[in-house]
């Protein structure tokens, strides 16, 4: 099922012609090169990175880039540099590494591949609390711009609306799941139950609801890194990078627990802890992503797949191997969004999945073959 | 002594599983514990290790008391390995290391290598090192994890069921292996059995489990053909054949 990294065949015939090498010399060998893939990926970010600062529908030469970055730019490039593509690339690097690494988390804790960070409900939740923050409170109208024919008046009403109700489906999912001691079927199936009870929540209010309500409710939905700036990018890049290292921290539970659950008992593992922890962590990063940027599906699915099809289920590497692809995936995602019709800017979330789906498919069936 | 329990029960809310359990095993003992399908075996090693929780009784590993000990504590002087393995995309060596979770902090040490290396060797594993566990066969896989409980460096290993996935020569090879480990290594295992051969030709010591009680619990002496048609309900005859003594139904 594991697509091997490559040389590894090399490296385990070492183990019958070379007898001076042993086990553990090849082994620390075998898991550079997985630290060498980190690096790739960290390297492919910058790449594109770089690539996402020069395009868009303003034409700005590299020179142009670099003196506004550095602080020598013309008023109309900082403001295009500073204000708009920077927050922009910073989110998608930022969010994309949440939403992935949230999906690595929960597909280890849930015992489900399938797992996302919109498995427990979280973005029914969230999209019904735009809903209620756009149609009941009146957080949207509309607008005759050129580019966006409805406008969200009141985006922070919107977002902490939609935070509050993906945190409370979050605490019940996780009360509930308490009394079953944390385990996945429960967590999975109260999610399952809770993401229904939202939908139809958000059914009914938007029958109620006027043509301009339902329109700007359905442009929230679309994910979009736009709606961004540097507060905001601070607030996800806090959060995200604590989580991070609270992962990180956990990272040999994880393993323990891909053993399963006695296994992990017998080596020292408080699986309900770890489990409550993690879901809890991750329900946190998703609540704050699809608050601040709208629903971006695919990426914590896809994310740590490919990642696990390309080093395996190591989550002293997936967990970080997975992050850098989230922060890959979303960044090359928004720039396509951004420059594939150009001056229109489409929704990063349809790019995600549009393009996520065959990669993972192609992964899939590679996998397969293999074995 | 390395293990004594005392007036273990285990009970689920519809019904009772063990009751006055009690027992003790020292260095170099490799216990069998026996016992028809349901009769506690497996719930029995679960509650040594607290991996289930039992409502009374004690169990002690080394003069402490299990119950007051932290799982990581547990964890460095009990191995376990669990009657089903679960199927995953590890290497062996992967698997291996994570015995040493117990003692790892942040990143596995010089030292947590070394060990790995030494229960990868002890069970032959060394060319499997970088061999994903879901490609392995059975057997293999279960060298592996036993191969895993030892790394834990623990004073004694609990095995659930270890032979009854497995081919007559690979059965005789992973209880030799045991015997030679527990030997060697001058620690204690509680093994449950289902073949009863195995069993009488490789442990010192015996305990019959019948309805979540102690049938009977010593040495060779107990597994005479009436104790064994009491706890199975069919009728044995225990013989020796160049010197091995076997059990046949008749």
């Amino acid at each position: 099922m594991v697509v091997k990294l490559k040389g590894m065949e090399k490296l385990k015939n070492q183990t019958t012609s070379n007898f001076n090498i042993n086990e553990t010399d090849i082994y620390l060998r075998y898991t550079g090169r997985k630290k060498l893939v980190l690096v790739v990926l960290a390297c492919l970010i910058i790449l594109v990175a770089i690539v996402a600062v020069n395009a868009g529908s303003m034409n700005l030469n590299l020179y142009q880039v670099i003196q506004s970055i550095l602080g020598n730019g013309s008023n109309v490039s900082d403001v295009v540099i500073w204000r708009i593509r920077l927050p922009r690339i910073l989110a998608a690097i930022i969010a994309g590494a949440g939403l992935s690494v949230a999906g690595c988390v929960m597909q280890n804790n849930l015992r489900n591949p399938l797992a996302s960070p919109s498995t427990l409900g979280i973005s029914n939740a969230a999209a019904f609390g735009a809903n209620l923050a756009i149609i009941v409170f009146g957080a949207g109208s509309i607008s005759s711009t050129s580019t966006d024919a409805v406008t969200i008046n009141n985006p922070y009403l919107v977002t902490v609306s939609a935070f509050i109700c993906s945190m409370i489906a979050t605490m019940v999912i996780l009360l509930l799941a308490r009394i079953r001691s944390f385990s996945p079927e429960a967590m999975v199936l109260s999610g399952v139950a809770l993401s229904s009870l939202f939908s139809a929540g958000t059914i009914l209010i938007q029958y109620f609801a006027q043509d301009f309500q339902i329109a700007a409710v359905v442009f929230w939905t679309f994910g979009d890194l736009g709606r961004i700036a540097w507060p905001e990018v601070s607030i996800l890049t806090c959060l995200i990078g604590v989580a991070f290292i609270y992962f990180m921290s956990k990272r040999w539970d994880y393993n323990a627990l891909d053993s399963g659950e006695e296994t992990a008992k017998s080596l020292g593992v408080n699986v309900e802890r770890v489990r409550q922890g993690g879901m809890f962590v991750s329900s946190l990063i998703a609540a704050v992503a699809v608050s601040f940027l709208g629903i971006i599906g695919f990426i914590g699915l896809v994310g740590p797949q490919i990642m696990r099809r390309i080093i395996g289920g190591d989550h002293r590497y997936l967990i970080p191997a997975s992050a850098l692809m989230g922060s890959l995936l979303l960044l090359i995602s928004d720039t396509m969004a951004r420059t594939m019709v150009s001056p229109v800017v489409l929704p990063v979330g349809a790019i995600t999945s549009f393009f996520g789906a065959p990669l993972f498919l192609y992964l899939l069936v590679r996998g397969y073959q293999k074995k | 002594m390395i293990l004594s329990v005392n007036e273990l029960a285990f009970t689920y809310p519809s019904h009772s599983v063990l009751q006055k359990i009690n027992f003790s095993i020292c260095k170099g003992d490799f216990l069998a514990v026996l016992g028809v399908n349901g009769a506690g075996k497996s719930t029995l090693l679960k509650c040594i290790n607290r991996v289930l929780k039992p409502c009374a009784g004690a169990v002690f590993i080394q003069n402490d008391e299990v119950g007051k000990l932290s799982q990581r504590e547990i964890a460095k002087r009990i191995g376990y390995v669990a009657q089903r393995q679960e199927s995953v995309c590890m290497t062996v060596y992967d698997a291996v290391l994570l015995g040493r979770k117990p003692y790892i902090q942040w990143e596995a040490s010089k030292k947590d290598l070394e060990i790995t290396h030494k229960a990868l060797k002890m069970l032959e594993l060394e060319e499997y090192s970088l061999r994903y566990l879901n490609e392995l066969s059975g057997g293999e896989q279960q060298k592996v994890v036993i191969a895993r409980a030892l790394a834990q460096e623990p004073n004694l290993l609990l095995l659930d069921e270890p032979t009854s996935s497995l081919d007559l020569k690979n059965q005789l090879e992973v209880v030799k292996i045991i015997k030679r480990v527990v030997r060697n290594q001058q620690i204690g295992a509680v093994v449950s059995m289902h073949d009863l051969n195995l069993a009488i030709r490789f442990a010192d010591k015996f305990l019959l489990l019948k309805n979540g009680e102690i049938f009977a619990a010593g040495g060779l002496e107990v597994m005479t053909p009436e104790n064994i048609e009491s706890v199975y309900s069919i009728s044995v005859k225990v013989k020796e054949i160049d010197g091995i003594p076997v059990v046949v139904p008749v």
